[in-house]
C-alpha cells in the first residue's frame, strides 16, 4: 500500500468507527457517504477538479495524527467530533440537532459523487446543526457560528432552511486551531425560499487543513451573497455551488484570499436553471511567498434560462516570483439571450503607486500593505455594515498577516 | 552652515538604463529661495526632479547631490520626505482602494514621527485637512474617494498642492503643477503655494509657462536643454523665452555630455 492508500484504509476504519454512534435519523446519509469514500477514496490529481491541488498534505495528516488512535480495532474507537458550534442565545429557538431533526435537506445539495470530502463528511457524519429561519422574520444580528478549533480531525456539518422572505447574515467562523495539527472537513447547505436574503461569510484564517463545501439552492426572487475570506493556511479547498432555481434569484460569490505559502483553491459552479437570475463572482487573490492559488469558475446556463446574466472576475495580485496563481474559468451556456463575461487577471504591484506612497513618507513596507491593502479593501467593502462588531478584528487580522508576511519577505 | 545652501548639485550625471540623460547639473537653492526650471520637452527636467526624490529607475553616474550637507543619494524615497523633501507629480499616480483620507493622514503621521511630533487622530486630521482644502479651494468629497482614482487633470494637480501644504516641506519641487488648470485653479494654486513660502522653505518650481511665475514669482529661473543648465537669470528671463523660444539658445548638440561649451553659462548662482 501507498501512502494515500494507507491513509484512505485508516480514514475508512475511522468512518466504520463512527458507523457504530450513528443516531438513526442519520444512518442512510452516512451509508451513503461510507460506500462512496469506500469506493473513491481521498481525490487524486488526476481527476479534472482535482489537477491543481494534491490531497497529500492530507494523506499526510491521516497517516500521522490516525494512525496511532485505534484503528486496528474500530469499534473501540471514540466517535469523531462533529463540531457542533455553540449557536448564540439569541438564535436557540431556531436551532436544533440535525440527529433529532433529519431534515430532508441533509444531503440533498452536495452530491457525494461529485465531492469526495462531502461523502467523507457524510461517513463521519454523527450530529451536526440544523437552523431553521422562520418565514418573514429578520435577524436582528449576524448569526455567528464558531466552529472549535479542535484538534485533530473535525467534520463539522450545517443545514439551514431559509424561509421565504427571511433576512439573514450568517458567519461560519474558523478559526487558527494553534500550531496543533488539524483538519477540518465542512459541509454546509443552504436553502432560501422565495424572496429570502442571506450573506453568508466564511471567515477562515487557519494554520489547519481546510475543505469547505456550501451548496445553496435559491427559489424565486431570493438574494445570496457568499464571502470567502482566506488568510493563509497550508491547504485550503473551497467549493461553492449555487443553484439559481427561481426565476428572479440573484447572489453575488465575493471571495478574498491573501497567502504567502500553501495552497489555497477556490472552486465555484454557478447554475442558472431558471431565467432572469443574475450572477456576479469577484474572487481577488494577493499571493506572495510560495504561495499557491487556484481558482476554478464554473457558470451552467441551462436551455431556457433566457435572460441570464452571469460575470465573473479574478484578479490576482502576486508579491513575488515564487507565487503561483491558476485561473480557469469555464462557460457553458445553453441559451441564447443571455449575458456573460468572464476575465482574470494577475498583476504585480505597481511602481508608480509605491514610490509615490514612498515619496510622501511611507516605508517601503507601510507602501507594499497599503497597496495590498487597497487592492483587497473592496472584498471588506462588500460585507454587509452589520458585521460591524466582528469585522475590526478580522481587518487587524488581514493588515497584521499583510504587514508581517511582507516585511517578512523583505528580510529575505 | 548658515548660509551653505539647502541644495547644493554639483556636476551631476545620471541615466536612466542606457539613455543619458542629466548630463551635468549645477545648482544650488538657499533657503528662503525659489528658483524656476524651463526647457524643452525631453530636456531632463522630471529626471533632475526624480533623481531628487529617489525615483527608482535613475542611477547617479557622477556628481554631487547634497541636501542640509547630507549625501542624497544614500537616502530611500522615504527618508528624502522626511528630511522635508517633496515632489508635487507631473503625472500622480492613482492607488485604487485607498482612499485619500487615509493616504493623506498615514502620509503626515510618518512625518510627523520624523519631526518628533505626536501622531494627530482621525479627527485633528480633519480639521487641519478642512483648512488645507480650503486653502486649494479642494471639494471634500475627493477625501473619501480613492487617491487620485478618477480625478480629473486640475483635481490631481489639487490634490498634489493639498499634501504639500499638509506636509509643509522644506524643498518642494513642483512637476508642471500649472499643467492642464484652467486660470482661476492656477491662481488658487499658486496661491497656496506661496502660503508655504518662507525664509525657512525652498521652492523650485518646473514649468513651460511664463504665466505662473507671475504668481509664484522666482528669484532665479534656469533654462535645461539635454540634460544641462545651459541659461540662468532672474525672473525676467522667463518673458525673454516666453516671447523668444528655445531657438535663439545656441544649445550645444549634447554628444559629449561633459563638455561646457554652451552659450550661457554654467547655472550657478548669478
Ligand atoms: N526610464 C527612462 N528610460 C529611458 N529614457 C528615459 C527614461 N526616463 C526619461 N527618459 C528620457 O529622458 C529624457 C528626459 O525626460 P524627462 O521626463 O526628464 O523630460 P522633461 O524635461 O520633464 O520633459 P517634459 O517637458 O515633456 O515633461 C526624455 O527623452 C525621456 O524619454
Ligand atoms: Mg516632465
Amino acid at each position: 500500500m501507498n501512502r494515500r492508500e494507507r491513509a484512505e484504509a485508516l480514514l475508512l476504519a475511522h468512518c466504520e468507527a463512527a458507523a457504530q454512534h450513528t443516531p438513526p435519523a442519520l444512518r442512510a446519509a452516512q451509508d451513503a457517504g461510507c460506500a462512496v469514500f469506500a469506493a473513491q477514496g481521498l481525490p487524486g490529481v488526476q481527476l479534472e477538479e482535482w489537477r491543481y491541488s494534491s490531497t497529500a498534505p492530507i494523506a499526510d495528516f491521516a497517516l500521522s495524527a490516525l494512525a496511532d488512535s485505534d484503528s486496528a480495532a474500530p469499534g473501540a474507537s471514540a466517535p469523531i467530533p462533529n463540531s457542533i458550534c455553540e449557536v448564540p442565545a439569541a438564535f436557540r429557538d431556531m436551532a436544533r440537532p440535525l440527529a433529532a431533526s433529519a431534515p430532508a435537506l441533509l444531503g440533498a445539495l452536495v452530491d457525494v459523487k461529485e465531492h469526495p470530502f462531502a461523502a467523507l463528511n457524510a461517513a463521519l457524519l454523527q450530529d451536526g446543526l440544523h437552523l431553521r429561519i422562520p418565514a418573514g422574520r429578520e435577524l436582528a444580528e449576524p448569526l455567528r457560528l464558531l466552529l472549535p478549533a479542535a484538534r485533530g480531525l473535525s467534520n463539522p456539518r450545517i443545514v439551514i432552511e431559509a424561509e421565504p422572505g427571511s433576512r439573514a447574515v450568517v458567519v461560519q467562523e474558523h478559526p487558527a486551531p494553534g500550531a496543533a495539527e488539524h483538519f477540518c472537513n465542512a459541509v454546509t447547505e443552504v436553502q432560501l425560499g422565495a424572496g429570502a436574503d442571506m450573506h453568508y461569510v466564511l471567515l477562515q484564517r487557519g494554520n489547519g487543513l481546510l475543505v469547505c463545501n456550501l451548496a445553496v439552492r435559491q427559489e424565486r426572487d431570493s438574494h445570496f451573497a457568499s464571502h470567502t475570506l482566506t488568510l493563509g493556511g497550508p491547504f485550503v479547498r473551497n467549493d461553492l455551488s449555487l443553484s439559481l432555481a427561481g426565476s428572479g434569484a440573484s447572489c453575488e460569490m465575493n471571495g478574498l484570499c491573501i497567502a504567502f505559502g500553501g495552497l489555497l483553491d477556490n472552486h465555484t459552479a454557478v447554475d442558472h436553471a431558471m431565467p432572469q437570475c443574475t450572477s456576479r463572482q469577484l474572487y481577488k487573490g494577493v499571493l506572495g511567498g510560495s504561495a499557491r492559488g487556484v481558482f476554478r469558475g464554473r457558470v451552467r446556463v441551462r436551455p431556457g434560462a433566457q435572460q441570464s446574466d452571469a460575470q465573473q472576475s479574478n484578479p490576482n495580485l502576486l508579491l513575488a516570483d515564487s507565487a503561483e496563481m491558476d485561473s480557469k474559468p469555464q462557460l457553458e451556456i445553453h441559451a441564447d439571450d443571455v449575458k456573460c463575461s468572464h476575465g482574470a487577471s494577475m498583476g504585480r504591484l505597481d511602481d508608480e503607486a509605491l514610490f509615490y506612497l514612498q515619496s510622501r513618507g511611507l516605508g517601503a513596507n507601510a507602501a507594499r500593505a497599503m497597496l495590498v491593502r487597497g487592492f483587497a479593501g473592496e472584498m471588506l467593502d462588500a460585507l454587509p455594515a452589520s458585521l460591524g462588531p466582528i469585522l475590526p478584528n478580522f481587518s487587524a487580522q488581514l493588515r497584521e498577516c499583510i504587514e508581517s508576511a511582507l516585511a517578512a519577505e523583505a528580510a529575505q | 552652515m548658515a548660509d551653505s545652501p539647502m541644495l547644493q548639485i554639483r556636476k551631476l550625471h545620471a541615466r536612466a538604463g542606457e539613455a543619458r540623460i542629466l548630463r551635468g547639473i549645477d545648482l544650488d537653492i538657499r533657503a528662503g529661495e525659489v528658483h524656476a526650471i524651463m526647457g524643452p520637452n525631453g530636456s531632463g527636467k522630471s529626471t533632475l526632479a526624480g533623481v531628487l526624490a529617489g525615483r527608482p529607475g535613475f542611477e547617479i553616474e557622477s556628481g554631487e547631490l547634497l541636501f542640509e550637507g547630507a549625501e542624497l543619494a544614500a537616502l530611500a524615497p522615504e527618508e528624502r520626505a522626511r528630511e522635508g523633501i517633496f515632489l508635487a507629480f507631473q503625472y500622480p499616480a492613482s492607488i485604487p482602494g485607498v482612499t485619500n483620507n487615509y493616504f493623506l493622514r498615514a502620509s503626515l503621521n510618518a512625518i510627523r514621527e520624523q519631526r518628533g511630533q505626536e501622531p494627530l487622530d482621525a479627527m485633528d486630521f480633519l480639521e487641519l485637512a478642512k483648512q488645507k482644502m480650503a486653502q486649494v479651494e479642494m471639494p471634500k468629497e475627493l477625501m473619501s474617494r480613492a487617491v487620485n482614482e478618477g480625478f480629473s487633470g486640475g483635481e490631481k494637480k489639487r490634490n498634489e498642492v493639498l499634501q504639500m501644504l499638509l506636509l509643509e516641506p522644506r524643498l518642494a519641487i513642483l512637476d508642471e503643477t500649472d499643467s492642464g488648470l484652467d486660470i482661476d485653479a492656477l491662481r488658487v494654486l499658486a496661491q497656496g503655494v506661496n502660503a508655504l513660502r518662507g525664509p525657512g522653505r525652498a521652492l523650485l518650481v518646473i514649468t513651460h509657462y511664463q504665466r505662473l511665475l507671475d504668481y509664484i514669482v522666482p528669484d532665479f529661473v534656469h533654462v535645461l536643454s539635454e540634460g544641462r543648465i545651459v541659461l540662468s537669470g532672474g525672473k525676467e528671463l522667463a518673458h525673454e523665452l516666453e516671447k523668444k523660444g528655445y531657438g535663439w539658445l545656441e544649445i550645444a548638440p549634447g554628444e559629449s555630455g561633459d563638455s561646457s561649451e554652451a552659450s550661457a553659462g554654467s547655472g550657478a548662482q548669478p
